[in-house]
């Protein structure tokens, strides 16, 4: 991580010089840890949102409703989980989005595959991830987050569930319009807007969820967690159960995911419950409520729930 | 001049009212402004991201807030 060395040089200077702690002792090491990883978190918060929103300001989801709507086929259900990726994770967003590709033609299954990979792959949770987890993992759980989009869209599509979606939702007509210029710019104005916008309103999650975390690691005893929670067969769906209801910060829920895998926790188990809290809010379910009748929700739920329970059996094999 | 702003009451979709209403007063202009806040409509326009702004039927900006500046190069 020589990357990351004046982080920890900074990390440093506060802990021993600032605060003139004692190093050795248990409370200095965790709270060097803590402030090293915070500042890594808002290094990377910072890079990710700049630069996801700056290529989110070439791809909107105005212009891909236009590439993707009236055509069917798997390829159009990756296209649509990457744009997924690209736009905010917001769920305010997400009845508009829906209505909007449903009006255009696109394919209820490739809409289904916008919506379950949105709010699962964001550019933010991507950099705690990266910061918390590492690249290695970080590039799994966005290989399996589109992967869940892409194959529980397209068996919802299979499914043909038309008749699932509300009404209203096919009365609506949209008219064209012309394109506005951005110029560079605007652009990057607007990729920094974004930078702050999120930043405000996720840095106290993040402080909070890793000094909980640090705490949890420094206190709690080694393998915890293996007894109960580390039941391989049964962890994996409770985790994703007790993840629905479960609406919290993402963000500063996964340095503490991180301190209960360090004290046993399988990490498929814990990829299923982190996967489930972003995807399957109950927020998100009420505010689809809107545009989905009942069969459709209840179908959407139980395909990206059962495909994040396969997900997590996959991890907890193969680690 | 007519200016329409669409967005369900955001506080994205607030701010870029406040910057149009400065915009105009600024630039000592007057126009009417209509706001667009059922997602029904807002959808009719083509759009999907919020806020937007649209000057005399022509789409302005959509999926972001404008400053001040912008919007008084946009009124002229």
């Amino acid at each position: 991580m020589g990357l990351f060395y004046p982080l920890q040089w900074i990390a440093d200077k506060l802990t021993y010089d600032l605060l003139s702690l004692a190093q050795n002792t248990r409370l200095a090491a965790s709270l060097d840890f803590i402030i090293y990883d915070i500042l890594k978190i808002f290094l990377l918060l910072v890079i990710m949102i700049f630069a996801v929103s700056y290529v989110r300001s070439y791809v909107t989801p105005e212009k891909t409703r236009k590439i993707i709507g009236g055509k069917k086929g798997l390829i159009f259900n990756f296209l649509a989980s990457g744009l997924g990726v690209v736009t905010p994770f917001c769920s305010c967003s997400s009845v508009p989005l829906f209505i909007g590709f449903v009006e255009a033609g696109v394919p209820l299954g490739v809409t289904f595959s916008f919506l379950i990979t949105s709010p699962l792959v964001n550019e933010a949770a991507l950099a705690v991830l990266l910061a918390i987890f590492g690249v290695r993992l970080t590039l799994i759980y966005v290989i399996f987050g589109i992967l869940i989009g892409v194959i529980g869209g397209y068996i919802i599509g299979l499914l043909k569930m038309e008749n699932g979606v509300a009404d209203f939702v096919y009365k609506i007509k949209s008219r064209e319009f012309i394109e506005p210029k951005k110029n560079q710019s605007e652009r990057l104005q607007y990729a920094l807007s974004e930078v702050r916008q999120i930043f405000k309103k996720v840095w106290l999650y993040i402080i909070v969820g890793v000094v909980v975390g640090g705490i949890f690691h420094g206190y709690a005893p080694e393998g915890l967690l293996a007894t109960y929670a580390g039941n391989k067969l049964w962890g994996v769906p409770i985790a994703t159960i007790i993840g629905i209801p479960l609406y919290s910060n993402t963000l500063g829920m996964i340095p503490i995911i991180e301190s209960l895998v360090a004290k046993g926790l399988p990490l498929g188990t814990a990829l299923a419950f982190l996967m489930s809290v972003t995807a399957l809010s109950l927020p998100e379910i009420i505010i689809l409520k809107k545009v989905l009748k009942k069969k459709l929700i209840i179908t959407f739920v139980a395909v990206t729930g059962i495909a994040i329970i396969i997900t997590g059996y996959l991890f907890n094999l193969i680690i | 001049m007519k200016i329409e702003i669409l967005g369900t009451g955001c506080p994205k979709c607030q701010r870029l009212e406040q910057n149009v209403r400065k915009a105009l007063e600024e630039s000592a202009k007057k126009a009417e402004i209509i706001k667009v806040t059922t997602v029904e409509e807002i959808i009719s326009y083509g759009i999907m991201s919020t806020p937007a702004l649209i000057i005399d039927g022509e789409v302005k900006v959509y999926g972001m807030v404008c400053s001040i500046e912008e919007i008084k190069e946009m009124l002229s």
